[in-house]
């Protein structure tokens, strides 16, 4: 492919000079610094021709490369960028002259230095393969152990889990009804079926080419990809998962068998729900239903469930107080999915922000903020939940910054990293003040 | 003071980055811009295996010549741009830890590494990273960067052409 002219015309204001490197008469290449001006009008470099006897040869083919970095000293260097020209040199009565006809170039403020990684990932593959066969042994890439469970689990998000189980608990204590083991099995295993679903969310995104489709993963989106990398096997990943969802359930017949079977459907629900999240032949969130499903299982299903196995019934107290946690949790998946959206759209995810337009997103994002804290305020207000939960809204502001970046960064996965990790605050911090809230009721 | 003389050697010492120029299969001139790492006998460069055209290259022509260039990635009083030409050899034999021995060195010159390597969890990939030795048998050296005026030429002692 031939650099376009504007490339070509931005040379020299991004470069101080070029490289121009060609095989020698010897077999060795050789590479020369020079000066160099270029005209993108007639898509031609002119350089600087070298002294002695690094004079490239003329009519053949060669390499011209510029390249910039900024040192920061005792730190390293920023400004990344080079832009890699291959053509034939010809001799002019001033220099030389490249005519380029194929082009390679990176620039980190274009192309952050995580997606030109991400990028490799094929090549990365394809090397492994390479040395797999020269040395008779697989070579899989490696992390240690518990970095490893840590990555392939995603343990950090299991925020997710404590904050509807801890409510319903307290919710339940608050009522007079509290147990010390049920609340620590209930916690174990709403944290093995949240294991399960992260787990099991990478099985699919990797069979589904959701993972290979995406070079934009954050901290926050695209999954754990450690399949994807090759640090883990499918079948490997397969069982971790069914292991986690394996705990889960026996825990869940343990808390049925001893505390009701009326917790029995909520449970059932509550698998299927997560294992189908992504699982054929249901696929939620392939289906645009992946907000709701979210919303549902790490909202009123987990409260609730948290609540029955205390309570030994259901009421309506915990139903209202999960449903702004649910909001919330919602609202965590979906900012996550706003870089995803075009590896979404490509393997068949038709998630909200692959659906709708930007300014639909951002505006429905703020209509859900202020619906959930509506809801804490109308309902603590009224007396549904307890009156001390009011205090959940003192973390409202969170919202303020993550709104603001969705606006800004929309279309930037790293800019709009903080705003992801802001709105993972979000919900904590909500969910945190409510349980607060109903520990000061039980004091007080 | 090591195989190569004394002005190239201060250049390989204090250069944040060089162009590590390889063969391809079909002949094709690639440069690479490179962090690069000497030891007095060896110069040492490292890559990705998310990068790792170049180490296939170099596997199947080990020819490559090595630049420095560019003065504001070189803390020197006297700037001097050289190119090195040298056999290379591709050490993958433990692409998880065994790069790690030239860690001092890309340490010295780039603090920041620990950092990143800190980090390996979110970019596991990234340090999976063979090693490139090269061993020099030609430089030239161009003083003051002036690369209009014919280079000086050392041929390394002990290297037969």
């Amino acid at each position: 492919m031939k650099p376009s002219p504007e490339l070509l015309g931005g040379l020299h204001e991004r470069f101080a000079h070029a490289v121009i490197a060609y095989v020698g008469p010897d077999g060795y290449p050789m590479s020369v610094a020079t000066d160099f001006k270029a005209d993108p009008d007639r898509g031609v470099v002119l350089l600087q021709a070298p002294a002695g006897e690094t004079q490239p040869p003329e009519g053949e083919r060669v390499n011209v490369v510029f390249s910039h970095i900024r040192p920061q000293p005792g730190i390293g260097y920023d400004e990344r960028r080079y832009v890699s020209l291959w053509g034939p040199l010809r001799r002019t009565g001033s220099g030389l002259e490249l005519e380029p006809d194929q082009v390679q170039h990176w620039d980190e403020q274009e192309m952050t230095f995580f997606e030109y990684s991400e990028r490799g990932v094929p090549q990365a593959h394809r090397y492994l393969e390479q040395v797999s066969a020269e040395t008779g042994r697989t070579v899989r890439p490696k992390l240690a152990f518990g970095w490893l469970f840590l990555r392939a689990t995603r343990l950090p998000f299991l925020t997710a889990t404590f904050v509807p189980v801890l409510l319903g608990i307290v919710v339940a204590a608050d009522r007079g009804d509290f147990s010390w083991w049920v609340a620590l099995l209930t916690v174990i295993g709403g944290a093995c079926i949240h294991l399960g679903l992260n787990v099991a969310n990478d099985v699919f995104d990797t069979t589904s080419g959701a993972d290979a489709a995406n070079v934009n993963p954050t901290q926050f989106s695209g999954g754990s990809r450690v399949v994807h990398y090759g640090l883990i096997s499918l079948r490997g990943i397969t069982l971790l998962s069914a292991g986690f969802y394996a705990v889960g359930i026996a825990i869940g017949l343990v808390l049925c068998a001893t505390r009701g079977w009326g917790l029995l459907w909520l449970g059932v629900a509550g698998v299927l729900l997560s294992l189908f999240y992504t699982a054929p032949p249901l696929k939620f969130v392939h289906r645009g239903l992946g907000e709701v499903i979210v919303a549902l299982g790490f909202g009123p299903i987990m409260t609730l469930g948290a609540y029955y196995v205390q309570a030994q019934r259901y009421d309506w107290e915990p139903f209202l107080a999960s449903l702004p946690v649910g909001i919330l949790i919602a609202l965590v998946l979906y900012v996550n999915e706003v870089p995803d959206r075009p590896a979404d759209a490509a393997a068949g995810k038709r998630t909200l922000p692959v659906r709708l337009s930007k300014e639909t997103i951002v505006n429905a994002y703020a209509a859900s903020v202020a619906v959930a804290f509506g809801m804490i305020v109308v309902f603590a207000a009224a007396g549904w939940i307890v009156r001390p939960a009011i205090i959940a809204v003192l973390a409202a502001p969170l919202a303020v910054p993550v709104y603001r970046a969705l606006k800004e960064h929309y279309d930037n996965p790293y800019a709009l990293m903080p705003a992801m990790g802001k709105n993972i605050q979000l919900h904590l911090a909500t969910g945190v003040l409510l349980i607060l809230g109903y520990l000061i009721a039980i004091v007080v | 003071m090591g195989v190569l003389p004394e002005p190239v050697e201060a250049l390989l010492e204090t250069a944040l980055v060089s162009e590590l120029t390889v063969i391809d299969p079909s002949g094709r001139p690639v440069t690479h811009p490179l962090i690069p790492l000497y030891d007095g006998d060896v110069i040492y460069l490292t890559s990705s295996i998310l990068f790792s055209k170049k180490l296939e290259h170099i596997k199947t022509n080990p020819k490559v010549s090595l630049s420095i260039t560019d003065p504001v990635a070189v803390q020197t009083d006297r700037f001097a741009r050289v190119t090195i030409q040298g056999d290379a050899q591709v050490d993958d034999s433990d692409l998880h830890e065994g790069w790690e021995r030239v860690l001092p060195l890309w340490r010295a010159k780039e603090p920041a590494i620990d950092f990143f390597l800190g980090k390996r969890v979110a970019l596991p990939l990234f340090f999976e990273r063979a090693v490139i030795e090269v061993r020099p048998r030609k430089a030239f050296l161009w003083e003051g960067g002036r690369t209009d005026r014919p280079p000086q030429v050392f041929e390394v002692a002990g290297v037969t052409a």
